[in-house]
This record gives C-alpha cells, structure tokens and sequence, in this order.
C-alpha cells in the first residue's frame, strides 16, 4: 500500500478526448512532433471520424471516470468522409445540451473542431479545456461508484 | 363515446364478415370498466369483448410491427396520437403500410384511472363522461370528477389530428386548444444545474428497469436492445445505481430523439409515474429551436432531424453561450 | 393491547431508529416505496399499497455477493458476508397481511435448502411490523389466497385508525420491540380495533375478487394447464416489460452478473424478470423463445409449479400490484378467470 499523504492532493482531472483520424489526431501528432505542451492527463481516443461517437461513448467515458469529455474532428467542411461531422454536431449539440438539462454541468462537455495543421491550436484547446474542467472540480454527477470501489 | 364505440364495432364486423382484413386490432374489455387491454379479433364471434372507452389509451400502433406481418389484411382503431407512431414505423419500414387498414377514431382525451383513484375515488363500478364532468359510480358512493384533472398526462397537452386514415369514425370534433406542451419543459430550463440535477435524481431514483418504458415506446423497435445485450457491459437490470439509471434513460431518449412521436406511451406506463416524456420533449423542444419546426411522424417519407444537416447548423457551444433557443 | 397517537408516531420512529435501522413506506417524488427512514422523510403508513413490496429488506433489487481485488498476479476475493456483523438490526414496519405472506413464500425458497445466507441474515436480524389494512380496494384479492387483511401475522401487528395506531406485540421479537418503545404506549384499543376488523371485513366480503375459483391449479392439472389454448390469446397484448415481476412481492428470480472496477470485479445478483429475453440464457440460446411461453412461465409458476414443490401452497398472495401496474391490463386474475373457471362451464 502506497502511503497516503494527509496534505490534499491538488485536483487533476481525468480528460478524455475523442480525435478523429484524419484531422485533430493528425493535430495532436503535430503538436507533439513540434514540442509544444497540453496536460498529460488528457487521453486520447482515437476514431475513424468524429462522427463515429455515439453518445454511449461519452457516457461510459463518464462512468468510468472521466471529469471532462471533449469531441475533436475536423472543420465542418473538411471531413474525410464529407460529411461525417456535421452529423456530429447536431448530434452533440443536442446530446450536450441534454446532459445538462439532466443537471451536469455543461463546462464537462465540448467540441472543437482541429484541423491536422493546427498542432498549437490542439494544444491551447486541451489547455483551456484542462483548466476549465480543473475549476470544475470532480465529476460526481455522471459517474459509477461501483467504478472505484477499494480504492 | 358509446355511439363511437357502437359505429367501430359495426365496423369491424363488416369488415371482418367480408373478408376484407383477416383480423382487427383493438381494445378487449378487462374485468373493470377502467382496464381494457389491446386484443386481436380474428372472427365476429371474438368481437363479444370488443370496447373502446374512456380508457383505451394504449397506442396499438407497435403491435403491428408482428402482427401486420402475418398473412393478410389487418385493420386497427387508431386515435389521432397513435397515427403519429403508425407514420413512423412504415417510415422506418417497420409496418408495410398496404398491409394495414387504418380507422381513425375520436379520442377526446384518455382518463387515468390512477388519477382518479389519488383523487380518494376507490372500488369504482362505472364511469360516464359528460363534457368536462366525470360522473363516478363507486361502491362507496357517486363522485363528479373535474375531467382536465383526470386525464392521461399525454392528453393534458395533446392538439393531434389523425395523420393516417383509410376511413374515420369521427362524430365529435375536438376543439382546437390553446396548450403549450412545452411548458414543464421550460420550468426545468429555468432551473440551476444543481435543481435540475436533483430533480431528476429524485425521480430517476424511483427506476425500477422494467422498461416498460422502452417495450411499450414504437419509436424503440429494436429487434435487439443494447440493454438486452449481455456482452455490452451495461448492468442493464442493477436498478441501484444511479449512473446505470442515467444511462438507460439518456441513451434511450437520445435514440428516439427526431423519432419520437411525443405519444406519451412512456409516461403512462411507467409504475413509478416517472415524467419520462419531460426527457423526450426536451429533445424535441431542442430540435424545433435549433432545426426548425418538426414533428416525427406527419408523414410517412423525408429525412428526419438527425439523419440531415444543414452548412450552417449551429456550434454545439453556441448551444450554451447564445441560449439559442 | 397498545395504542399510540398518530401525532407521536415519528417519536416512535426515532426512538426505534436508535437502535435498529427503519424501513417504512415513504413518499419519494411522489410515489410510496419502502425506505430507511430518517428525520424529514415524509412516512406513508395510509397507503394501501407501496409500489414495490418490502421484499427488497431481505432481497435487495440489487445486492453485491463478492468482490475480487486483483494485484497484480494476485486475486483477493472478498466475502461481504463478513461485514454483515457490523450491520444493524433492522425494524421492517407497516407491512400488510398480503406482503407479510410474500415473505413466507420467499422464506421457503431462500431458507430452505440450500440456505440463501445473504437472505437469512438479513431475515434473521429484521423484525417485522406488520398493519392491517382499513381500506382495501378493488384489485385487492389476498382473501382468495387465506390472507386475513385486519389480522395480519408478524412480530408486532399494528391497526391504524383516524387517531391511533394500534399495536400488539406477538413474539419474542416482538415484546423486546415494545419494551424498547414502552414509553410511548398506552394501554388500550381492544374495541376499535375490533370494529374496524368487522367494517373491513365486510368490505373485502363484498370485493369483485374476493371469490376466485382456484380448485383447478394443483399438480395433477399441470399439463392440460400448459397446454391450454387461451395461454395464446391471453399474452397476445404483453410487452415483454418487468413490470409485473418487479412489483410482484413474491417473485424471486435473480440473475448474477459481474460489474469490473477499476481494481477487480464486484459479483453482484438482481432481480430479474422471466418476461425477459435475457431470462435464463444459455449457450445455446434461449429456452423460452416467444412472449407467449414466457407470459405462461410467470403464471404456471405461481399457481402450479410453486405449489408443486412446497406442498400446495401458491406463490400468489392477492395484493394486486400486477392488477394495477401491467400497462396493458393484463394480470393473474384474468389468468385465473380464463383457466381457473373452465372445467366449471
């Protein structure tokens, strides 16, 4: 067992963010390769197209203990498949919309279009989105108890 | 609604004795004047227990998923809320419209015998509706009932006209009225996050998961739910947990978002009387304001709300920050 | 005999929460369910019926049976069996004559062998009110299963009329609750609770159900039961939904599912309804493959096969839940209608 310190842990959320393949994966590539910095607490779900997130995706991302939840693909417009993630943004439009009409806070949820050349913009989005979530606190609201029993 | 009743009953023998359909779907009298069931009639001897009342709230418009499969015509009694559902199904290729004979049928508002019965009326032995007035005959006595107290909730805000028809039998019009459906809707919109949040739990808490809910909605026609699937990893029967509560209801509101008909079948059958139609409208409050006007289920053909876009669609976080509805 | 005045009876309630936990009907979002009380919970004793019955005390809807924590190459399975020590007692109240002979329907199933340890430890540390009912209704039918509704059985039964509750105490268990309570008690109450047992009496005399002919649901009959026509005919309107089973106060079925934490796995049961297409699934698929055979499980389980196994008793006990909860009306009585009266024709 690992000693548990008395003094409170500063707060680091758990940040999932769906990337599509051919656009804001491809951005975060760029980021990395050109050394700039985003919270390593950010992990990345790769997807075919954004539009290949189904609202149970977001939900168990949720349950299993995400504080925040982001949806990346490429700019209405540019979708490798033409079409795919203006599907996505009705979609999540509304799905958000819902989560806080359920009550959750609707600072958890977002999306951001990042095209493959914008490695600074995927950066400074996850930055702010890291810091917005972080204000936030803890998600208790969408989340599954049983999840983190014994720990 | 006797002489309705009478005309429907005409209607199905007719149709019946002719050979014209090979069975008629409708509503079968219950051992009270207040719980008919939906039945299937295949000869004019069944019709014996054929009613249609102040009860008949059932949409009978998701049995014909199974039924109108079978061989032959099948005609159903539809009320002006169930034509909806019916759209949408042969929309979703779920019924084959030339399979189905539709008689569309006066509904002048459904009551909800547990309404009633909270209202202290118990050991009811009759009912007659006149006007606005319910007169109860109960063991214990007689009782008026004011009728906009007593209605099915699905009635409370309903303007429907029939959709679909092959013949009607309509001898009292419905007056138009001036209801905004929405209403509780925007009660809960007007709310903190915090309220809303403990408004729902409150009531999601009450979940049962028996999903009568789902079983009952024909926008759910599934031949398999991701909530029958063993292999999903979802605790689909764990009714204790409040994220698997949210799960279940947020999922399933948001597959029948653009579908969903707003019959209200959801919040009638729920054993908890959950307001599980406040999760479906908001969704369709949402569409209208973001979208443009849509009612599932007006026509049988065209696209519906989330399988179309538009260049111009609103950003998901315009949502928030513009309030855009 | 003892009575309390209604305005003390949540001095009652906290003096009993003292020592045992309290679980009582309570009115939550607008419906009565069964709950563990606490100071502001707004109590429904005049309800007729809650809308679950208060099997889930002894047989929780859902209820975790173990867990595994992994480390590694190394599994810790976890008895949570072992924390049923620190538990408290509990005081189940205000059950009706109906849902206190559901509970001897599950005793059967769960006590007898093999024990069900989880079952009978809650059983074991639980001592049950019980409260006659004043006010039956018309879907209630207990009296065609022997159930008395003014006397109903239990370590205490109470009555409850417009200025009292009455109350008497009928075993072991019982006396040490009244002791624990004394303070509160007057003596008295004999002739009320009489009258009201003759009114009440009278009343479920005259019930539309209260005279079900049962005669044709023994062992003998099981086959030409089952394979009776009407079965078609009677589930042709079901829904599939759990409805019924979950508001059923004896219907017993569970599943055993694992739910994977973070650290390892929780082995959880919850009920489970054989209206289901997932009800006892196997590799091979599903035994029972239409509504129809699933619709006529429900209901030879509880008036033939039920009885079969535990010497004729039947595992319906009238308190009309399904009658008022199947969303489509369809319910027992209508099952016993069809087929109870048929060879009497």
């Amino acid at each position: 067992m690992q000693d548990v310190s008395t003094e409170k842990k500063e707060f680091t959320p758990n940040i999932v963010a769906f990337c599509c393949n051919w656009c804001s994966y491809a951005g975060a590539d760029l980021a990395g390769s050109s050394r700039l910095t985003y919270p390593a607490n950010v992990k990345i779900i790769r997807v075919p197209c954004s539009c290949r997130v189904n609202p149970m995706f977001v939900l168990k991302a949720f349950q299993r203990g995400a504080d925040g939840v982001i949806l990346c693909g490429c700019h209405p417009g540019d979708c490798h498949y033409v079409t795919g993630n203006y599907y996505t943004r009705r979609r999540m439009a509304l799905l958000y919309s819902f989560l806080n009409y359920m009550g959750i806070e609707k600072e958890r949820t977002r999306v951001e279009w990042v095209s493959a050349a914008e490695g600074a913009r995927f950066a400074s989005v996850m930055n702010d989105f890291v810091k917005q979530v972080t204000e936030l606190g803890e998600n208790k609201r969408l989340t599954d108890l049983r999840v983190k029993e014994g720990e | 609604m006797k002489e309705v009743e009478m005309k429907m009953l005409e209607r199905a023998k007719a149709l019946l004795e002719s050979g014209e359909v090979a069975r008629v779907v409708a509503w079968k009298k219950g051992d009270f004047c207040f719980d008919p069931s939906p039945a299937v009639f295949e000869s004019v001897e069944e019709l014996d227990t054929f009613v249609y009342d102040w009860f008949c709230g059932a949409n009978l418009s998701k049995y014909l998923i199974q039924i109108a499969k079978k061989e032959g015509k099948t005609a159903v009694f539809l009320k002006p809320c169930d034509t909806y559902s019916f759209n949408q199904l042969v929309k979703e290729h779920r019924i084959d419209r030339e399979k189905v004979y539709v008689i569309a049928v006066e509904c002048l508002a459904k009551l909800d015998v547990e309404k009633m019965k909270a209202k202290g009326v118990s050991m009811i032995e009759s009912v007659e509706v006149v006007d606005k007035d319910v007169h109860v005959k109960t063991a214990y006595g007689e009782e008026t009932l004011y009728k906009p107290d007593v209605v099915l909730t699905k009635c409370e805000t309903c303007n429907k006209t029939h959709q679909a028809k092959d013949e009607e039998i309509i001898l009292h019009e419905r007056p138009e009225r001036d209801v905004n459906r929405f209403a509780e809707v925007e009660k809960l919109e007007a709310m903190t996050e915090d309220e809303r949040f403990a408004f729902w739990r409150n009531q999601l808490s009450k979940c049962i998961r028996c999903n009568a809910c789902r079983n009952v909605c024909p926008a759910c026609s599934c031949v398999k739910c991701v909530f029958d699937n063993p292999a999903s990893g979802i605790s689909a029967k764990a009714n204790d947990d409040q994220f698997e509560e949210q799960l279940f209801h947020i999922i399933r509101a948001f597959h029948v978002a653009g579908r969903c008909t707003d019959c209200g079948e959801c919040s009638r059958v729920c054993p908890q009387n959950i307001p599980l139609h406040l999760l479906n409208r908001k969704f369709i409050k949402d569409i209208d304001g973001l979208y443009g006007e849509f009612q599932a289920g007006e026509t049988t053909e065209g696209k519906t709300p989330l399988t179309s876009f538009t260049e111009g669609d609103v950003e998901p976080k315009d949502v928030f920050n513009g309030e855009a509805k | 005999m003892y009575r309390i005045s209604k305005e003390k009876l949540n001095d009652l309630y906290a003096k009993i929460n003292e020592t045992s936990g309290l679980y009582i009907p309570v009115k939550r979002a607008g419906e009565v369910n069964y709950a563990v009380w606490g100071e502001g919970k707004e109590v429904s004793l005049e309800t007729l019926k809650t809308v679950k019955s208060p099997k889930s005390m002894f047989f929780p809807q859902t209820e975790n049976m173990m867990k595994f924590k992994t480390d590694g190459k190394n599994i810790e399975v976890i008895d949570v069996r072992e924390q049923f020590d620190e538990r408290r007692p509990f005081v189940l109240f205000g059950v009706k004559a109906c849902d206190y002979k559901a509970i001897e329907v599950l005793d059967k199933v769960f006590l007898g062998d093999p024990v069900d340890s989880y079952y009978k430890m809650r059983r074991e540390t639980t001592t049950i009110v019980t409260l006659a009912c004043s006010r039956p209704e018309e879907s209630c039918f207990c009296k065609v299963f022997d159930v008395d509704a003014t006397a109903p059985q239990g370590d205490v039964t109470t009555w409850l009329d417009a200025e009292y509750l009455y109350w008497q105490a009928n075993t072991e268990k019982g006396e040490a609750l009244t002791a624990l309570v004394q303070e509160l008690l007057e003596e008295g109450g004999e002739t009320e609770v009489a009258t009201q047992q003759a009114q009440t009496k009278a009343v479920i005399e005259r019930l539309p159900f209260s005279n079900l002919d049962l005669s044709r649901f023994t062992p003998e009959n099981l086959n030409a039961l089952f394979n009776e026509k009407e079965w078609e005919e009677m589930s042709e309107a079901c829904l599939g939904c759990g409805t019924c089973t979950f508001v059923c106060p004896t219907c017993q079925c569970f599943d055993i599912r694992d739910f994977k934490t973070n650290e390892g796995v929780i082995r959880y049961r919850c009920w489970d309804s054989c209206m289901y297409s997932d009800f006892t699934l196997m590799a091979h698929g599903n035994s029972r493959t239409t509504q129809m055979q699933r619709f006529r499980q429900r209901f030879m389980h509880k008036l033939v096969y039920y009885p079969s196994q535990y010497d004729g008793t039947y595992s319906c006990v009238g308190c009309g839940r399904c009658v008022n909860k199947c969303p489509q009306n369809l319910n027992i009585v209508k099952v016993i209608k069809t087929l109870g009266g048929k060879n009497n024709d």
